[in-house]
């Protein structure tokens, strides 16, 4: 028997919870304790994501690393886990970001911080469960589980008005989760109907057809969880209130993770269990991306509070996750998870920083700040570098998914694309702004002269978020080629039962020609072509 | 008549003689001496318990009227656990309040017993029988707090429609007679089975006045007046013990006659039940919104959680009737384990049941606090709890059984429950405040007993599947 590495994943940071809680001390004085306990399990749980991607076979489409125990026989329910090449890559972000998410509340909590620290690594290991899962059944179990960590980081270490936003953040979700929850039942039970036993397990439920009418209402009730997880437009408005309530861990974490569990979810449930709704459905849901791509910019255009408009760039960035799945074609569905990947980079970055500039102003207004370049060059210079890849400069990180989202829309509806691209401008212009209200010109305000640069710890958090960032942007490739198989193997699926609609060709042209522009400085005339589309 | 001819009543048999001795040690006790009363109640549990294991899969019968089959067995082992839980908290409330230890014992002893009895009867004099023995054990228990004004308001209100209902019930029995011919419910099963397709007026007065006896009894809406008075005015453990054990056995029997003796008059039941069942989930929960008291609060989650049992009941495949067992099981000790803390809370000159009384508790008392929020986010439904396993059983019962529309209610109503089962968390976790309210040292049994409580709700939660088979098991052999 080969040795459980998802399973150590899942349950390590479990263990290390209890560990957490188990320490001596009282919820104050055992805090030191405590918080390394807790950041050296998430390292371990990194280190061991990392020895899952070396040892994981790029080339192949298959769920690798399953493991698979009966757990409620009598209804073919099973612990059945596995992670294929868009879910590993989530695996790796999550374990890359809980630390980070860890140093970046370090100073900043200050009440409780044992049960902080344990719910941030219970909260980890439930985001690692949905991301393995290959039962329906277990990853609705963790689907859920999930809100409870995150309903207490935000409701007790929060900001003013936490209680309203981590009550709302959990009815809004568990209101689109409980229908998903009706029509996996029913999908089970369409299973026992077709062969005669029930069974949640994923790669059964792929094999069956389901009927047309049950397709539609399935799909869109796996949809409206996910649409209200992603935030897709109009469901988003759980989103600003949840991210400026929470602590900053709990902000790095909601968008750097739990936002990309919707997206996950559409690529893992949605469209392949109902390929026909999907294509159906699809217009659809790439017409509420495209609004919410520019809805979230110019919403956040106008956002007085730094944290806020991080939030509504969230929109507006998972507006363009969403409009890449919904082309439905290899170049959209390969971008999507690479912005995904990015949007938890970047976004979280800047959560991280807004996160320290709070840290020292008790304030996130931007009018309180100006001219922070002055006293901080290195805080400001990962600012930039983090506000640079979260708009899609060329060379960074965000400029790969974008393009090929992009790509792939205008080949499905160059109309799409085209409303769409008006977002890049937008979120240039919002990220541009705001970056130079807060550290350009003169210092306006007494109390931002004298305020203190990156200290180690916040150099240790910033580091590997710029390093990922400049790696992701020039060596696509990396993280592109591992999930290249599993993403055609989606499109193939739907292609199979839709065949009309669905074109999979060689995405590898595309991203190879991408990655020669993004690295050799020769094919820099085709990027800036690409960029004078912005 | 053989000896063998008793076994099926032996598990009732054993907690009505703990009943027994309890009230006769209540008389020789001196005024103010104290005695492990309690423990006596303890004994007659293991007694019961041990004899329900012995009794599994013999499928006895007793005088051809008491049944104890597998689906009577789990549930008199839901009931065992029910009247072990109950009992261990009970302590702190008698010792403060100084309440006469023999009698509450002795009526919750014998109201354990009539529940079995309710449990297991296969003829509807029988279930009427035990029906009245429980009852009367639960109004006195509700007003055993003879000097609050709630509690004998709760107690009059609990006595005067529990009476009324039992009227309907006994003119149910009448009916069916009348039709049938019998009160046995094998013999009422075939007979209502041969009179034909079309019911007859006379048939379904008999199922319309058992429905409503046995609707009052589940405190389904609108037949649920009397719960929250009845709920509030109780000592706070005996609470705990209605909302579980009268609704277990009270659902046992509810199954045992609608889903085999009067099963061939379902196409006339089971729409009336469809629109009971969403009013009792609507009503249950959205009226539980608005409640600033945790007991009224949890009375009217209690009449939603009936609502749910009652969707399973409906749904009436295997799935639907393992269903009821499994969420009688999950609810009991869920629900027990939420009033065992409100009764560790009640202190000697304040309640503490009020939602704003728990304001600071995760502070005060953190382990308190940590139990009660599982009880809570097992009763909302939370993964990887046990009101969520039982939740998912029964909603796979309903969408089996094509009921989508009331499965939708059931789900969406389970995420308003969410809301006020939060506002008790939000209060412990995230409220704080300066004058916190005092609460009193926890006692070792009544601790221990939250600690099973809790464990039970993670085991159900986590690794369900056993129990699920036994569920399953038991309602093999009937029906």
């Amino acid at each position: 028997m080969t040795f459980p590495i998802l399973t150590s994943i899942v349950a390590l940071p479990i263990v290390g919870a209890l560990l957490v809680l188990a320490l001596p001390g009282g919820d104050d004085e055992g805090a030191a304790t405590s918080r390394r306990t807790a950041l050296a399990v998430s390292l371990l749980v990194f280190a061991a994501t990392l020895v899952l991607w070396s040892r994981f076979d790029a080339g192949s489409a298959d769920f690798q690393f399953t493991e698979h125990h009966d757990w409620i026989p009598a209804f073919g329910i099973s612990y059945f886990v596995g992670v294929d090449g868009i879910s590993l890559l989530l695996v790796v972000l999550t374990a890359f970001l809980t630390p980070l998410a860890l140093l970046g509340s370090w100073e900043s909590v200050h009440r409780r911080r044992k049960g902080f620290c344990a719910f941030i690594l219970l909260l980890e290991s439930a985001m690692m469960g949905v991301f393995v899962s290959l039962d329906l059944f277990l990853f609705y179990v963790f689907w859920d589980a999930m809100l409870i960590p995150m309903y207490f980081l935000i409701g007790i270490w929060g900001y003013d008005r936490r209680v309203y936003a981590a009550v709302k953040f959990l009815l809004y979700t568990m209101a689109g989760s409980v229908l998903m929850l009706l029509a996996i039942l029913g999908l089970a039970y369409l299973h026992s109907t077709t062969t005669g036993v029930y069974s949640f397990d994923l790669l059964k439920l792929y094999a069956i057809r389901v009927p047309d009418h049950l397709q539609f209402w399935f799909f869109l009730a796996f949809t409206l969880a996910f649409a209200i997880k992603v935030p897709l437009f109009p469901f988003h408005t759980w989103l600003p209130d949840a991210h400026v309530e929470a602590p900053t861990a709990g902000s790095v974490i909601l968008a750097g993770v739990l936002l990309k569990m919707g997206t996950y979810g559409l690529v893992r449930f949605a469209f392949p269990l109902f390929p026909q709704a999907a294509v159906f459905f699809a217009p659809a849901l790439g017409t509420l991306a495209v609004i919410g791509i520019i809805y979230g910019a110019l919403v956040a255009m106008v956002q007085p509070d730094l944290k806020k408009l991080v939030a509504y760039s969230s929109v507006s960035h998972l507006g363009f996750v969403v409009l890449g799945l919904a082309a439905l074609n290899a170049q959209g569905v390969q971008g999507a998870v690479y912005q995904m990947l990015n949007h938890g980079v970047s976004t979280g970055g800047l959560f991280l920083i807004v996160g320290m500039l709070s840290d020292r102003r008790h304030t996130r207004l931007i009018s309180e700040f100006g001219g922070l370049k002055k006293g901080m060059p290195h805080l400001v210079a990962a600012f930039l570098l983090v506000t640079l890849s979260s708009i899609g400069l060329p060379g960074l990180n965000g400029f790969v998914g974008e393009f090929l989202i992009l790509l792939g829309a205008f080949r499905a509806d160059p109309k799409m694309a085209a409303f769409a691209a008006t977002g890049v401008i937008l979120s240039a212009t919002y990220m541009l702004w705001m970056f130079q209200r807060v550290n350009y010109g003169p210092v306006t305000n007494e109390k931002n002269a004298a305020l203190p640069d990156l200290l180690p710890r916040e150099w240790a958090t910033m580091i590997p978020i710029v390093a990922l960032a400049v790696l992701m942007g020039v060596v696509p490739n990396l993280f592109l080629r591992p999930m290249e198989p599993s993403v055609n193997r989606v499109l193939a699926r739907i292609q199979q039962q839709v065949p009309a609609r669905v074109r999979v060709d060689r995405p590898a042209d595309h991203v190879d020609a991408l990655a020669d522009a993004a690295g050799a400085p020769a094919a820099r005339g085709q990027v800036a072509q690409a960029e004078g589309v912005r | 008549m053989n000896v063998a001819a008793f076994s099926a009543i032996v598990p009732m048999a054993c907690v009505a003689a703990a009943g027994l001795v309890a009230m006769t040690a209540e008389a020789f006790r001196a005024p103010g001496e104290r005695m492990p009363i309690g423990g006596l109640g303890f004994i007659g549990l293991a007694g019961a318990a041990l004899t329900m294991l012995g009794l599994w899969n013999h499928n006895l019968t007793s005088f051809g009227v008491v049944a104890a089959d597998n689906f009577g067995l789990f549930v008199t082992g839901v009931l065992i656990v029910v009247g072990a839980l109950s009992i261990a908290f009970s302590g702190p409330t008698i010792e403060r309040e100084g309440l006469p230890a023999g009698e509450y014992y002795a009526l919750m002893l014998f109201a354990i017993a009539g529940m079995m009895l309710m449990a297991t009867a296969t003829d509807l004099l029988v279930i009427f029988l035990a029906l009245e023995v429980l009852s009367l054990a639960v109004y006195t228990l509700t007003g055993i707090r003879r000097g609050s004004p709630r509690a004998v308001e709760g107690a009059f209100k609990y006595f005067l429609l529990g009476a009324f209902s039992s009227a309907f019930f006994l003119y149910g029995i009448a009916f069916t007679y009348g039709v049938t011919g019998s009160t046995r419910l094998d013999r009422i099963g075939s007979l209502v089975a041969a009179q034909g397709m079309a019911p007859t007026p006379m048939q379904l007065a008999a199922v319309g006045l058992l429905l409503v006896g046995f609707a009052f009894k589940v405190s389904a809406v609108p037949f649920h007046m009397w719960t929250p008075d009845a709920y509030e005015g109780a000592p706070p453990a005996v609470t705990g013990f209605m909302s579980t054990g009268v609704k277990a056995a009270a659902f046992a029997a509810f199954a045992r006659v609608f889903l085999s003796a009067l099963y061939p008059l379902r196409d006339a039941w089971s729409p009336v039940v469809w629109v009971i069942a969403a009013a009792t989930m609507i009503a249950g929960t959205v009226i539980g919104v608005s409640q600033s008291s945790v007991k009224r609060m949890l009375a009217y989650s209690s009449i939603a959680h009936g609502g749910y049992l009652l969707l399973a009941l409906l749904a009436g495949n295997d799935v639907g009737k393992g269903a009821i067992l499994f969420y009688l099981l999950a609810y009991a000790v869920t629900n027990l384990g939420a009033f065992g803390v409100i009764a560790l809370l009640d202190n000697a000159d304040r309640p503490n049941d009020q939602v704003r009384d728990y304001a600071g508790l995760s502070a005060g008392h953190p382990a308190l606090a940590a139990a009660m929020a599982i009880f809570l986010l097992s009763l909302g439904g939370f993964p990887p709890l046990a009101g969520f396993i039982a939740k998912w059983y029964v909603f796979s019962a309903a969408v089996k059984a094509g009921y989508t529309w009331l499965a939708i209610i059931g789900v969406l109503t389970s995420v308003v429950s969410v809301f006020f089962y939060l506002r008790v968390v939000v209060m412990m976790y995230m409220t704080p405040t300066e004058t916190p309210a005092r609460f009193p040292p926890v006692p070792r049994l009544a601790g221990a007993a939250l600690i099973v409580s809790a464990i039970l709700v993670f085991y159900l939660g986590i690794l369900p599947a056993r129990v699920l088979d036994w569920a399953a098991a038991s309602i093999a052999t009937i029906f």
